[in-house]
């Protein structure tokens, strides 16, 4: 049966031995890290600078309903139309419900995970309506039918050949595999689809409650084309994207932009308060704002793991991340990729079917180090695993780890196991790397060190029983490596 | 001063040298080591595989065996981490939390008590020989510990060390993950090893003898000419 776990597992064993995919991978973070790390000593403090973020969307998140109450507060009053969404179900109605008054046919969209994570376009074109991604890696993925590969840069996983390929197949419109001629192919097609849409979806990197403004940040403008052009915008934002201050984007946004790109800041910083105001020369005639819910508050009522509400979706923790770089972005299976995806998909979706995520860690914390908003993220996917082996546990491994505490606790049972290691070892060695090798999981690609002849407390008993002989006169054992 | 020194379980059955040259160092510079009667295991294990009671079951005997001693030693950043980190976690609102936070202060790793404990850099050690050093994520990112083990190096004789590019990259090991996961595992060693190669370094040094256990898997497979030592093999070379 395939379940989550299956297809992760099969996908990562397919994709972290291809070398190809590790080349690319390593070629595009080889240049990211370069220019972040340039970037990040423009900060005059830069640990300061996360401790100041951190605090700041620690305060928003602990307040969210005075936060959420304001800003809604705030956009009304500038005529936005305010939707609230429990579910990802209830969103896709709303704004279904948008598209059918609208009487819409061609809807352009710029980049939004929210709607990744509802499938709206997916449902959008299953009920007829042409969907156009205008953001230019969101829109070559579409065209090839992928999910995105990655929360800030979607196609990452392809060489710029790949992308002339995808443009000759789509579009019969390739030149060359130069990028600024395959950017003035989707510029063509692009630019005709704004004119065309009847409606405009957006996301938000940042919702401000003290002015009732989204702030979209983005380096090709689509996203103000699709707010700007289509008579009808929507926004479709997660509750936790609040900040409480204006003020707060001079923290922000750079931040994000260091984090997620390397650049100093994004190229487009635009505020949207509203439809287009009387005396106004632009700007959509109706804007909706669907605020979604889809188990945030489950988080948030999870005092443990609040914090991972604080995301800025930068994606600094993916590009660290030496699963990520490994097993690429589409192995996961989840729209939120990477440790933050591991984290949070088990509470946003389901704790046993997505556990696996949080095992698929060696825990090693670059992540957690790296994190602009200081989410403890290696750690809760220690909490996750412990919330997972409560809930349902496996009871080999129960069992195995019942078995060996006596074994480790007396030293009796420890003396006779480490004699039983030596004989066992003799005999797996008959069979080493092979199927009937036990330890085949680490023998198929890796030799195993032998079990020691004298081991360290044996070495110690013998020690201690003859303190007369001086500790210095002995050798050292020479290893098998030196 | 009297070391207590904790020699985990798979140091004890395969690295035994790791334990001996420690005992050798501390010996050395004049203090009293002893072993005392501990689970041979931290619970580490149990515990990062989310079975927490099972991982309290060898930690209790552990927090019981070390409560009176003056400084453990932990011969593995990663246990080391498991001690003084994740017992006060492991121990929250149990009965056994305060004694897990009276100990925490008192664990080290090797590396970290040589240099921020004791005060000592200089052992007298000689090692000519061109290495490249491997962080171990706990020792490096819980403990800390970025550059005790590069001031120890420094004082050995006849030692050129030469910075790998992926020096604080995992190298895959993650205890069960490299079972449960073993192609990522592999593909994350093969990336160490590659970086560690580059280098053209005879030895890659690291103080967790459990990443050495996967890079020098990987090598050996791979016949690849690059050795593993654990940093206490050096500084206990005269």
């Amino acid at each position: 049966m395939s379940t989550p776990a299956t297809h992760f597992n099969e996908d990562a064993r397919r994709v972290a031995p291809d070398l190809r995919h590790r080349g690319i991978i390593q070629t595009a973070m080889g240049k990211y890290e370069t220019v972040r790390d340039q970037r990040k000593v423009w900060f005059q403090d830069w640990q300061g600078a996360r401790d100041l973020a951190a605090q700041t969307k620690w305060d928003a998140i602990n307040h969210l309903d005075k936060h959420l109450e304001q800003f809604v507060r705030n956009l009304e009053a500038r005529g936005t139309k305010i939707h609230w969404a429990s579910t990802g179900a209830q969103a896709r109605e709303i704004i279904f419900g948008i598209l059918k008054a609208k009487n819409a046919k061609v809807v352009v969209k710029s980049k939004a995970m929210t709607t990744e994570e509802i499938h709206l376009n997916d449902a959008m074109e299953h009920a007829g309506y042409e969907v156009v991604e205008s953001d230019l890696g969101e829109f070559i993925v579409q065209l090839r039918q992928e999910a995105p590969y990655h929360l800030v840069f979607p196609a990452m996983h392809l060489t710029r050949g790949d992308i002339q390929e995808t443009f000759r197949d789509k579009l019969n419109d390739a030149p060359s595999d130069e990028p600024e001629e395959l950017t003035m192919v989707a510029r063509r097609v692009l630019r005709q689809k704004y004119l065309q849409a009847d409606v405009g979806i957006t996301g938000a990197n940042f919702a401000i409650a003290e002015t009732g403004m989204i702030s979209i940040t983005e380096n090709e403008g689509n996203a103000r084309l699709t707010a700007a052009l289509p008579k009808t915008m929507i926004t479709l934002v997660g509750i936790e994207k609040v900040l409480p201050r204006l003020e707060d984007l001079a923290l922000f946004l750079p931040m994000l932009a260091v984090m997620g790109t390397g650049q100093p800041i994004t190229a487009y910083n635009t505020m949207y308060g509203g439809p287009r105001q009387p005396g106004e020369a632009d700007g959509p005639e109706e804007y909706h704002v669907v605020l979604l819910d889809n188990q945030r508050t489950t988080l948030l009522a999870d005092a443990e793991q609040r914090d991972s509400l604080g995301c800025i979706r930068c994606g600094a923790c993916l590009n660290v991340c030496p699963i990520f770089r490994n097993v690429g972005g589409h192995t996961y299976g989840t729209v939120y990729g990477g440790p933050i995806g591991s984290v949070i998909t088990p509470h946003l979706r389901d704790l046993q079917d997505w556990k696996h995520l949080s095992y698929a860690s060696s825990l090693c914390g670059a992540c957690t180090e790296t994190c602009p908003v200081k989410i403890d993220l290696h750690h809760h996917l220690l909490q996750n695993r412990r919330n997972a082996s409560q809930g349902k546990p496996s009871w080999l491994q129960k069992l195995a780890f019942k078995i060996f505490a006596p074994v480790a606790n007396r030293p009796g049972l420890w003396s006779l196991t480490t004699k039983l290691s030596r004989l066992g070892m003799k005999l797996r060695a008959l069979v080493n790397g092979s199927v009937l090798d036990p330890a085949r999981p680490w023998t198929k690609t890796r030799d195993l060190p032998p079990i020691a002849k004298q081991s360290f407390r044996e070495w110690w008993k013998e020690k201690e029983s003859s303190k007369l002989q001086a500790p210095s006169s002995r050798e050292i054992p020479s290893t098998k490596h030196q | 001063m009297t070391i207590s020194l904790f020699i985990p379980c798979f140091v004890d059955l395969m690295y035994p040298q790791v334990g001996i040259a420690m005992v050798r160092i501390f010996e050395k510079l004049g203090h009293q080591v002893d072993c005392p009667k501990t689970p041979a295991c931290c619970g580490q294990p149990a515990f990062n595989t989310g079975y927490w009671d099972e991982s309290r079951a060898i930690a209790i005997p552990m927090l019981e065996a070390l409560k009176d001693a003056e400084a453990v030693v932990i011969a593995s950043g990663s246990c080391g981490a498991m001690l003084k980190v994740f017992y006060p976690e492991l121990f929250a609102g149990t009965k056994y939390e305060q004694a897990a936070r009276e100990l925490a202060p008192r664990c080290w790793e090797f590396s970290g008590f040589l240099v921020n404990k004791l005060g000592v850099t200089d052992l007298g050690a000689k090692f000519p020989h061109k290495v490249t050093f491997h962080d171990g994520c706990h020792g490096l990112r819980e403990l800390n510990n970025k550059r005790p083990p590069r001031d120890l190096l420094a004082k050995v004789w006849g030692l050129e060390l030469v910075e790998m590019d992926a020096a604080e990259t995992c190298c895959g090991f993650g205890g069960t993950f490299s079972a449960k996961f073993p192609a990522i595992s592999t593909a994350m060693g093969d990336m160490k090893c590659t970086s560690a190669l580059a280098t053209q370094a005879e030895y890659i040094v690291s103080c967790d003898s459990s990443c050495l256990m996967q890079v020098q898997g990987l090598l050996d497979r791979q016949q690849k000419p690059i050795k593993t030592i654990h940093l206490a093999e050096i500084l206990a070379q005269q």
